[in-house]
């Protein structure tokens, strides 16, 4: 299993656990309820995640930085400026 | 799925009480809150109603009640709240008890307030009489003037005054007067003796109680010296119409003297009885207080269920009383039991019973909540009550609210503040349920403290993903950009952009990458995904409305409304706006960086816009070079279908729904001889639909083109109305971090010592701030939008909204409606 698809699939199965197993597991006088409230949540949290990450999936720009905010990523980040990189001016 | 997913089925019922048991049965039926009856004396005045003795019964221990009430708050007295130990309705001897105990309590009050007026006036005419008394001294200190008072004593004295007249001698009166009216009076004294009266005074320093109001007033001694008979009838005239009480005052420093003792003795006296007196008040009402709010919720009881019982209808023949009343049907039980405890009650041999009736009349809405969905319940309700039993919308709301809320809002701080509200007022909401003087708005957030927790919960996912806490980032997970510059080229530019082709080594896998937060272009990237995610989520939430009218119309079995109505209306807006979110979710996965195609390059990534646009015209716009107009190979091909679908669907919606009732009509009326209850297509009228039997074709035709045209409009418009969602978000975004750089971080980059101090009041703005206009204002304007969204854009595509509520007779809730008032 390629390591990329990790952690979507992980997220993927947290949310389709508490939508789809959970509700089994509901109890009590409003059972209805809970289980409408436990399914929708789930759908609706994913979706969010979903459009997030697919955002980023395939970033058509990349973001812009100032000189200072690029050398404090380096200090803070562990992101080295080298003297040979890929000079891609 | 039972609860809440429609209103629950009610029944109405015929009751049938024996006229001895029928206030103990009405006061079980009021305790359990089950049942709305309905008015079967409406033509009937209220005077004339069969208990309006009963009434007036109840109104006269109210008032005494209210009478003692006052008293009671005059003292100062508090009054117990009762929370725990409702009383019940109090039976017939209770009664006869608690009218003894108010008449006799009411009496008494009176009797004391009359009394404590009485020694009050006399108390005051003592101490004016004690002050005319001492302040008089001064003036008879030169020579003896004789007192030509009439009012003392005659006789004698009356011979010795006239021969003192003849030698020229002064007369005086004394007395006191207001102060505010001292100048009038001075000035007529002046006026009807031509100046022969000699006016001395001297004002009192501490003002004197009036008996009747209470109310200290400011008042003057004086003494006015004159010389004649006649002149001493003017003064007293004069002193009449001022209002000045005249006393008598000898006129020997002896007499005085002994005088001024007498009255210090008897005003000593007196003061003794007036505070036994209010000692007296003051126990009765202690000892009354304890019992009058129970007597006063028995009272509400006794009243409500006899304006209940007037409800009813009596019937001669049977001798029973009958009522009629709408019931839920799973509490079908609980009434019957309340009957017949009503009828244990007063040990009735004969039996009440309840029979349910056949009815074609709309029945009222009822909703059973608890106390979580209650809030959300409000929320539907207030923009129109269901119609019976059609699907309701506050199943879903509990969730869809918050969460399109926290869209607008997401920020992880703010909605950590409203989770911290929710939760204090759902942890101690036993306790803060008791207050009942908090005022209207702590009322409604009390109200709605479910609703804030939900929304503050969702707020700080929602801040997660959005990787905002009060405008900052987390880096969580490790940023997945990478700086891949050398260091000749950091050094030598201002600002660099990032390609995605070799800075960008995988997705940040919860959430937005926390480089963006310090990016120049953030806006323009957050744009793209937040516009995106707010038209992908309403679609979605307009197709989940559409496809709730599918589950009324199999409810009330308008089958044929699935095929003329939903599925026109589900394909136009599946087809064409369904399609742009598919067109989105395409271009998130198709146009790349990492690829070897050159049209699949970022730079040749279309706007789902302009093709959408060239869709819905069937036009085309050239690309740039290298690239190509489509997504993919059959996208022209689809689009035309997609459209020639959608421009069907009109007609369809527009006339497949008035046809068919032609249609159906000229079958009924040719085939079959109409029944009377209506044509079979459309029974349960009652609920959800229109009764369209006597409806003119042109109404129906103007009708369903109205539908149509709104639909079709709508479909656009709601569309672009759920962008509030990207424009909220933004604003709430920029301002957070306005005020950060703008406020708090000019206290955090002072590096003196006195920043510290700075620093601690520039952060206490920076508090009020956040909480008045980002918590508060960006709350309440982010909570109105999502109203806006699922009462117009949502509940439009399904909601009727005609029904009334379920008011059930309910001793509950009238306790409750009064005390808040």
């Amino acid at each position: 299993m390629n390591s990329a698809w990790l952690p979507p699939i992980i997220i993927t199965c947290i949310w389709a656990f508490i939508g789809i197993i959970c509700p089994f597991f509901a109890r009590g006088p409003n059972r209805g309820v809970t289980q409408c409230c436990l399914m929708l949540t789930a759908v609706t949290c994913w979706l969010f995640w979903l459009c997030c990450y697919m955002t980023q999936m395939n970033p058509l720009i990349g973001p812009k930085l100032s000189m200072n905010e690029i050398m404090i990523m380096a200090r803070e980040w562990g992101n080295e400026i080298k003297d040979s990189m890929d000079v891609v001016v | 799925m039972g609860d809440m997913f429609r209103s629950e089925q009610m029944a109405l019922c015929q009751m049938f009480i024996q006229p001895e048991a029928a206030y103990t049965s009405v006061s079980e039926l009021g305790e359990t809150g089950c049942v709305q009856f309905r008015d079967l004396n409406s033509n009937v005045n209220a005077f004339q109603r069969k208990f309006v003795t009963e009434v007036r019964r109840c109104d006269e221990l109210e008032r005494k009640i209210r009478y003692i009430e006052t008293e009671i708050k005059k003292d100062g007295i508090a009054l117990p709240d009762i929370q725990d130990d409702i009383p019940r309705a109090p039976n017939p001897r209770e009664i006869i008890d608690l009218e003894a105990h108010l008449e006799k309590t009411e009496t008494e009050m009176i009797e004391l307030a009359q009394n404590e007026v009485n020694m009050k006036s006399n108390y005051l005419e003592l101490t004016e009489l004690r002050k005319v008394l001492e302040n008089t001294q001064g003036f008879f200190s030169d020579q003896e003037v004789l007192n030509l008072d009439s009012s003392n004593r005659g006789g004698a004295a009356g011979v010795d005054e006239a021969t003192a007249q003849h030698r020229g001698r002064l007369g005086f009166v004394a007395g006191v007067i207001n102060r505010e009216r001292v100048f009038g009076f001075e000035r007529m004294l002046w006026r009807i003796s031509r100046g022969n009266v000699f006016l001395k005074r001297s004002d009192l320093d501490d003002p004197l109680n009036d008996p009747a109001t209470g109310h200290p007033i400011y008042k003057t001694v004086f003494v006015a010296f004159f010389q004649g008979e006649q002149l001493k009838n003017r003064i007293k005239k004069v002193c009449t119409g001022f209002h000045a009480s005249l006393y008598p005052c000898p006129s020997s420093h002896n007499e005085r003297e002994e005088m001024v003792t007498n009255v210090r003795t008897r005003l000593e006296d007196l003061k003794l009885v007036l505070s036994q007196t209010e000692d007296h008040r003051s126990r009765v009402l202690a000892t009354v207080s304890k019992n009058l709010p129970s007597w006063s919720i028995m009272v509400k009881k006794m009243k409500a269920i006899y304006h209940t019982l007037n409800l009813f209808n009596m019937d001669v023949t049977k001798k029973c009383l009958i009522g009629e009343c709408w019931v839920p049907t799973k509490d079908l039980p609980i009434v019957q039991k309340a009957l017949s405890d009503g009828s244990a009650a007063v040990g009735s041999t004969i039996p009440s019973f309840l029979n349910v009736i056949d009815t074609n009349e709309q029945p009222p809405t009822f909703n059973r909540t608890n106390k979580f969905t209650r809030g959300f319940q409000n929320l539907i309700d207030a923009y129109g009550i269901a119609s019976y039993r059609e699907c309701n919308p506050a199943l879903y709301t509990c969730i869809t609210f918050p969460f399109l809320f926290a869209i607008m809002f997401g920020d992880m701080g703010h909605g950590l503040i409203l989770v911290l509200f929710g939760a204090w007022m759902v942890l101690s909401e036993k306790k803060l349920a008791r207050i009942r003087n908090g005022g209207e708005i702590w009322n409604i957030f009390f109200g709605g403290r479910y609703i804030i927790l939900l929304m503050g919960l969702f707020s700080c996912y929602t801040g997660f993903i959005y990787n905002d806490v009060f405008s900052k980032s987390m880096n969580i997970f490790g940023s997945r950009w990478v700086n891949n510059y050398n260091t000749s080229t950091v050094l030598s530019n201002p600002s660099l952009q990032f390609p995605p082709r070799t800075s960008s080594k995988g997705i940040y896998p919860l959430g937005l990458d926390p480089i963006w937060q310090m990016a120049d272009n953030k806006i323009i990237f957050l744009n793209s995904f937040k516009m995106k995610l707010s038209i992908i989520i309403g679609v979605l939430h307009m197709v989940f409305g559409v496809c709730m009218s599918v589950c009324n119309f199999v409810h009330f079995k308008r089958y044929s409304s699935i095929f003329l109505e939903f599925v026109p209306q589900i394909l136009f807006l599946l087809l064409l706006f369904g399609y742009m979110v598919f067109m989105m979710f395409f271009k998130w996965i198709k146009y790349t960086t990492f690829t070897d195609f050159q049209e699949e390059t970022a730079g040749c990534a279309p706007s789902v816009l302009i093709m959408f646009i060239n869709m819905m015209l069937f036009k085309n716009t050239p690309p740039p070079a290298g690239c190509k107009e489509f997504m993919f190979e059959a996208q022209p091909g689809l689009q035309k279908v997609f459209v020639i679908i959608g421009l069907i669907c009109i007609p369809w919606m527009l006339l497949g729904k008035p046809l068919y009732i032609k249609f159906t009509r000229k079958n009924t009326a040719h085939g079959e001889t109409p029944l009377p209850t209506g044509s079979s297509g459309h029974d349960e009228s009652a609920g959800g639909g229109h009764s369209h039997d006597d409806e003119p074709m042109s109404e129906i035709y103007i009708h369903q083109a109205i539908h149509t045209i709104e639909y079709v409009l709508s479909t656009i418009s709601h569309t672009a109305s759920y962008l509030r969602l990207w424009a909220l978000s933004l604003a709430h975004a920029q301002l957070s971090e306005v005020l950060w750089s703008m406020v708090l971080s000019l206290g955090l980059k002072t590096t003196t010592f006195t920043g510290s101090i700075g620093l601690f009041v520039i952060f206490g703005a920076w508090a009020m701030f956040t909480l008045a206009i980002l918590v508060m204002m960006e709350g309440l304007s982010a909570f109105l939008h999502t109203l806006r969204l699922h009462w117009v854009e949502f509940m439009s595509k399904f909601y009727e909204g005609l029904g009334f509520a379920f008011q059930p007779f309910s001793f509950k809730a009238i306790v409750d409606g009064e005390e808040e008032e």
